[in-house]
């Protein structure tokens, strides 16, 4: 199990040289990186505004829940969905989302390819297709991921505003009074790294399990499960690590 | 011209190909035959690079082609185009943006001369009007022909054909295998096939090698494949009853 994790991490790594390579015409990495930008932020959009909805809203009724009878001021909650959702549940909610939906998806594509030998048609046309069909994936997904955690991360704070004001758990004055108390705006720093960093996993993990897929239809299946499971673990391996380095 | 030199093949213990020594001359069509196993495929991919050999070197020319690093190949794969067996047409992309897309990636020529070039190529193989077609839109023969054209739109030195004529009906495949063999003429191709179809052997063999088992079993060309007494070889091209008709006819 190390041994082949060690082996799977040399060969993503040589990989990796392979893919960040220069590329052999910059109009076509540019196309296809807008092409991937279009896929991976307009066709993620809806989801992520719904997941951070709900994800605002049961926050806002759990943490007026738990902190109910206390003597802790009820804009608190204003506060707490706040910093819970910038530093932790918009990036990484957003990107185990993202992992599922983009990351099997780019799996699949790449993987489907391999399969109908298109990566051996342009590997033979002189295309280093390592670069061509990855490096884009990686740098929309760089580039868009943090545009959707804010969009998150503000769906996030309204959605608590929506299900919790009109149910009268706390008022909208307290409540914006809340979010307008104690802002930290290296929580905001911490959310855009995590955006980063999470997007680059996810993207380079689903797309080495694409593109190194052998075998039919049943592997390519395996495949494109694994892109996510992958993803998830080191999204979740990495939010700690990120974690433990940016606030201690 | 490109010669396979000593070619030894493993995967694990099993040994694929063994001690091939073959060359692929200039302005011919050059067919590798054999039965399904015999290591055909195995051979095509070494000789265009997409496996390396165990033992062996492949040479383009004078260029020792397995001996280069990956940046070089890349300079030689400039000259490659190669039709696959199921075409490998990029699904997303019309015809047009097929055919031009290796144009689209190494040429800086004007959107005119690739269109132009595009028209040229699809004329050529006589399909015209598909341009904004999809692959799926398009008969098995018509993304033959399709694939054609992309291979040649770069006006390659060396041409690769595995299976050209799979899943076409004789007619069909009389039509690929002549648009080939004319083109490899014109523009005096290394053009190197890989086929089991007998009707091409026969048609556009102007050198053919048969593989057996991982070994070169024998050579020759299509007038020879009559006259040869080679086991295998007659065992492999006349297999059936009506084509031991026609050779006991022809002798």
């Amino acid at each position: 199990m190390n041994i082949k994790f060690i082996e799977h991490l040399g060969k993503f790594l040589v990989w990796m040289k392979l893919v960040f390579s220069k590329p052999e015409k910059m109009s076509m990495y540019w196309k296809e990186t807008m092409r991937q930008m279009n896929d991976i932020g307009i066709g993620s959009l809806i989801i992520v505004m719904l997941i951070s909805t709900f994800m605002g809203a049961v926050m806002a009724v759990q943490i007026s829940y738990q902190l109910g009878g206390q003597l802790i001021p009820r804009y608190y909650v204003g506060y707490l969905v706040r910093d819970i959702t910038i530093i932790e549940l918009a990036p990484t909610i957003t990107c185990l989302v993202l992992a599922g939906k983009v990351g099997s998806n780019m799996a699949a594509e790449i993987g489907g390819m391999r399969q109908k030998e298109h990566i051996d048609a342009m590997e033979i046309m002189g295309v280093n297709t390592s670069a061509f069909l990855v490096m884009p994936k990686i740098i929309a997904a760089v580039c868009v991921v943090p545009l959707l955690v804010s969009v998150a991360a503000i769906v996030s704070i309204m959605g608590a505003y929506i299900a919790a004001v009109p149910t009268g758990l706390f008022s909208g004055a307290e409540y914006i009074q809340g979010i307008r108390s104690y802002l930290e705006t290296w929580n905001i720093f911490i959310m855009y790294v995590k955006a980063i960093v999470f997007g680059f996993i996810l993207a380079a993990i689903s797309c080495y399990q694409g593109y190194f897929v052998k075998g039919g239809s049943i592997e390519l299946g395996k495949a494109s499960t694994a892109a996510v499971v992958m993803s998830n673990i080191a999204i979740l391996v990495a939010d700690y690590l990120i974690a433990v380095l940016l606030t201690s | 011209m490109i010669r396979a030199e000593k070619i030894f093949k493993s995967f694990g213990d099993q040994e694929v190909l063994k001690d091939i020594n073959l060359i692929f001359e200039a302005g011919k069509t050059n067919l590798i035959i054999g039965r399904s196993g015999a290591g055909k495929t195995v051979l095509l991919k070494i000789l265009v690079g997409l496996y390396g050999p165990t033992s062996g070197i492949v040479w383009y020319d004078d260029v020792n082609f397995t001996a280069l690093d990956k940046r070089k190949v890349r300079d030689i794969r400039m000259a490659v185009g190669m039709l696959f067996q199921g075409t490998a047409l990029f699904d997303s992309l019309t015809i047009e943006e097929n055919i031009r897309f290796p144009m689209d990636m190494f040429t800086n020529k004007t959107q005119k001369e690739k269109l132009d070039r595009v028209n040229y190529c699809l004329e050529r193989v006589n399909l015209t009007g598909v341009n904004q077609k999809y692959p799926s839109q398009l008969s098995g023969g018509m993304q033959k022909r399709a694939g054609i054209a992309r291979a040649i739109v770069l006006q390659p030195t060396y041409l690769f054909c595995d299976e050209p004529n799979s899943g076409l009906d004789p007619k069909t495949s009389l039509v690929i295998d002549e648009l080939i063999h004319d083109i490899t003429i014109e523009n005096n191709i290394t053009t190197i096939i890989n086929t089991h179809d007998m009707n091409s052997v026969m048609e556009i063999g102007d050198n053919i090698a048969l593989l057996h088992d991982g070994y070169l079993a024998w050579e020759g060309n299509k007038e020879e494949v009559l006259t040869s007494n080679n086991e295998i070889l007659q065992d492999f091209v006349f297999a059936s009853p009506f084509l031991q008709k026609v050779r006991d006819l022809h002798t």
